[in-house]
């Protein structure tokens, strides 16, 4: 029998060192897999252009910032709710609600010029985001109903929704019946920080975010709250904490960011409503929290670390013909043995001679 | 490592100086790249694509070198996926309507590539449009299931509300009405192209409706497979999926995209390649059929056959008047055949006598 016994004290450095530990197995376990199914010569350039490539190019660097912008934003919404416990797993259906609020706010005022166009749309997207969370906040509070299934399912109705939405009131007049919006104007398109890419205004805004919850996390009431509320809720009841307010807030917090995740993809990259809007960024944003163990900052560096992983894979996939699958064998490997390490930092496997 | 690199450098140095002298021919191969919504495994729409690809490789051999890349979402990745593949290649074909936008943008940022977008509309200097007259082949499959239903009613699975779907939904009723003035057809959306679950669930749904003859606009053989454990009869979509279906399937609309992959990519070889807009269809081999499966009577085998032979010496078009739409409006008057704009590329209305609703 092989049990886990709790260790009595965490080692520091592995608590540090085990996301690296992780990266470093991942790696490994890629370069087996290659040494299989390639031959010798190509190995050594698969895994360069996997997992450098996009870090040194100078078309696929801005759009790796591109890809982690949104998911560094969704994720720091996660990682508050997930502290205290309260599990947002239908970001993707908020950030398809926030995207929805903002572009039919661009699209209302088609060919306007204005530079308050897009602080317009954004509040529209956060609200709109907000307004999809607190569904599943009211369930919660009043009748007890589990978050979790409230979220998933609502992220169905969103996609739903925007079909909708796309088959009618917002569809392109002059597009053939296809159900996507118009092609948003420029007033109603981000600004580009980096010319000639794509990388847009979002990535600071994520940055800024990822400091601003860090600072709020550590210094303001809020942030004590729900991080008690997490590790011991008849604690926090005793400190006079009030659960609901917690419920409240996580999930519009988490609601309203991916709500504003939304907005910067369909005025950024995309440039318009499409039905192809939800990509999974609300899903992925989940191992991206995790990966970072809810650390804001952290949430930055494995934002671009899942990011690697997509853009990369694409490369090799057209370079190689390799399936497009080794994105989220990748993926899936990194969230592994991040917790397994996790779990050999706070257990350690003891050997049990059965006694009987 | 350094003895590898050592060892494929001398290779490549030995490899290219051999090509040099035997080969007479100074230009390059045209480096072409396909991009693909599905897995080429899905044996219908990215397979029929794929399938093309390996015609016009086999045709062109060492004139081309092909790449290719799947399940690229209709999202803002598929700009970069784009992009890289423009960067690459000398032609890019992007063979799914919602990388329309993408293609035209990355189209523009790369005047010198030439792109050939899939069952879209928008033209460029250096960006072609083709597309497959889809309904020509519905219209076959709808006699056919006109004939063969015993319980008068059809299942439809169909993908998202666009023109195209639309077409083939209004083309197979009204074939299968006018060989049957009893039948109906029941449409369920399953808003993806290729998603194996939903497609199963929509055609268990379907049957459990009184469907005995199940039609599909989605690219799994999902919908397939279960006609054949419930012993109903379906029809294959864009290839062959008779393996899933032996008994099931009646025949099969299967695209084949080869002959016009191999053209376009020889006219970019040729310096003759300019932005086109082709619709093609049975007349021009563009769409073709299964063979037709034995269980079926051979009278109604022959009327299949006769329509296909109509259809290719263009002696008949399946929107043929006096048609009305649902809602009892005349659409075409008697003999009237309609125009491929506006009608036919944005069709948004069921003729008359669907009593499914139209998804709004």
């Amino acid at each position: 029998m092989i049990k886990l016994i709790p260790r009595v004290e965490n080692s520091k450095v592995m608590i540090l060192l085990s996301p690296l530990l992780a990266m470093t197995l991942t790696a490994l376990t890629a370069l087996i897999i290659f040494i299989f199914i390639l031959d010798d010569i190509k190995v050594s350039s698969v895994f360069f252009t996997l997992f450098v490539l996009p870090l040194t190019d100078s078309y696929l660097f801005p759009e790796l910032l591109v890809k982690a912008a949104p998911l560094m934003i969704i994720g720091l919404g996660l990682s508050i709710g997930f502290r205290a416990g309260i599990w947002n797993i239908g970001a993707e259906g908020q950030y398809v609600i926030g995207g929805i609020a903002g572009g039919a706010v661009g699209l209302y005022f088609y060919n306007v010029e204005g530079f308050w166009l897009l602080p317009l749309m954004a509040i529209a997207s956060i609200l709109g985001g907000m307004f999809y969370a607190s569904i599943a906040a009211f369930l919660r509070i009043r009748y007890q109903v589990n978050e979790i299934l409230v979220t998933l399912m609502l992220t169905y109705v969103a996609v739903l929704f925007l079909s909708a939405m796309l088959q009618g009131p917002l569809r392109n007049p002059a597009g053939f019946n296809f159900p996507e919006s118009r092609i948003f104007h420029d007033s109603a398109m981000l600004p580009i920080i980096w010319e000639g890419t794509r990388l847009h205004i979002g990535f600071i805004v994520a940055i800024i975010l990822s400091f601003v919850a860090w600072f709020g996390i550590k210094k303001h009431m809020f942030g004590m709250q729900i991080k008690i509320t997490g590790s011991a809720p008849r604690a926090a009841k005793f400190a006079g904490f009030n659960d609901n307010k917690t419920v409240l807030y996580s999930l519009l917090i988490s609601g309203g960011l991916a709500g504003l995740a939304g907005f910067f993809e369909a005025s950024g990259p995309a440039g318009q409503l499409t039905p192809g809007l939800p990509q999974f960024y609300g899903f992925t944003a989940i191992i991206v929290a995790f990966l970072a163990r809810l650390h804001p900052i952290g949430i930055l560096f494995s934002a671009l670390l899942i990011a690697l992983s997509y853009v990369g894979g694409e490369e090799v996939q057209i370079e190689y013909n390799l399936p497009s699958s080794i994105t989220q064998i990748f993926q899936g490997m990194l969230l592994f043995y991040f917790l397994a390490c996790d779990i050999l930092i706070k257990y350690k496997v003891v050997l049990n001679k059965t006694k009987n | 490592m350094s003895k590898v690199r050592f060892s494929s450098i001398l290779k490549l140095t030995v490899l290219s100086t051999v090509l040099a002298f035997t080969s007479n021919v100074s230009a390059d191969p045209v480096k072409a790249a396909f991009v693909y919504i599905g897995p080429t495994g899905d044996h219908g729409w990215t397979y029929a694509h794929d399938e093309g690809v390996k015609y016009a490789k086999e045709k062109l051999g060492d004139d081309v070198i092909m790449t290719t890349i799947e399940n690229v979402a209709e999202n803002s990745d598929s700009e970069r996926v784009i992009t890289s593949l423009a960067r690459k290649n000398d032609i890019v074909f992007t063979t799914s309507f919602g990388y329309m936008n993408p293609t035209v943008k990355v189209a523009k940022r790369y005047p010198d590539v030439k792109f050939e977008h899939a069952t879209g509309y928008m033209l460029e200097d250096n960006v072609s449009v083709y597309s497959a007259r889809f309904y020509e082949g519905r219209h076959v499959i709808g006699k056919i299931a006109g004939r063969m239903t015993e319980s008068n009613v059809v299942g439809y699975i169909a993908s998202f509300p666009i023109p195209e779907v639309i077409r083939g939904i209004n083309s197979a009723f009204l074939a299968a009405k006018s060989v049957n003035p009893d039948v109906q057809i029941k449409v369920v959306w399953v808003y993806s192209w290729y998603d194996p679950g939903k497609e199963a669930d929509a055609a268990n749904a379907l049957i459990a409706q009184g469907a005995d003859v199940l039609m599909q606009h989605t690219d799994s053989t999902a919908a397939m497979t279960v006609a054949e454990e419930n012993g109903v009869y379906a029809f294959g979509q864009a290839s062959n999926m008779r393996e899933w279906g032996p008994n099931a399937q009646l025949t099969g609309i299967i695209n084949d995209w080869g002959p016009y992959y191999a053209d376009r990519i020889a006219a970019v070889r040729d310096g003759t390649w300019s932005s086109s807009d082709t619709f093609a269809g049975v007349q021009q081999g563009m769409v073709k059929f299964a063979p037709m499966n034995n269980n079926m009577p051979t009278e109604v085998k022959n009327e299949a056959m006769q329509a296909i032979i109509d259809l290719s010496m263009g002696k008949i078009h399946p929107f043929t008047g006096p048609i009305n739409k649902q809602d009892g409006s005349p659409w075409l008057a008697e003999g009237e055949t309609p125009p491929n704009f506006p009608d036919l590329l944005t069709m948004d209305f069921y003729v008359e006598g669907i009593d499914s609703q139209y998804p709004n």
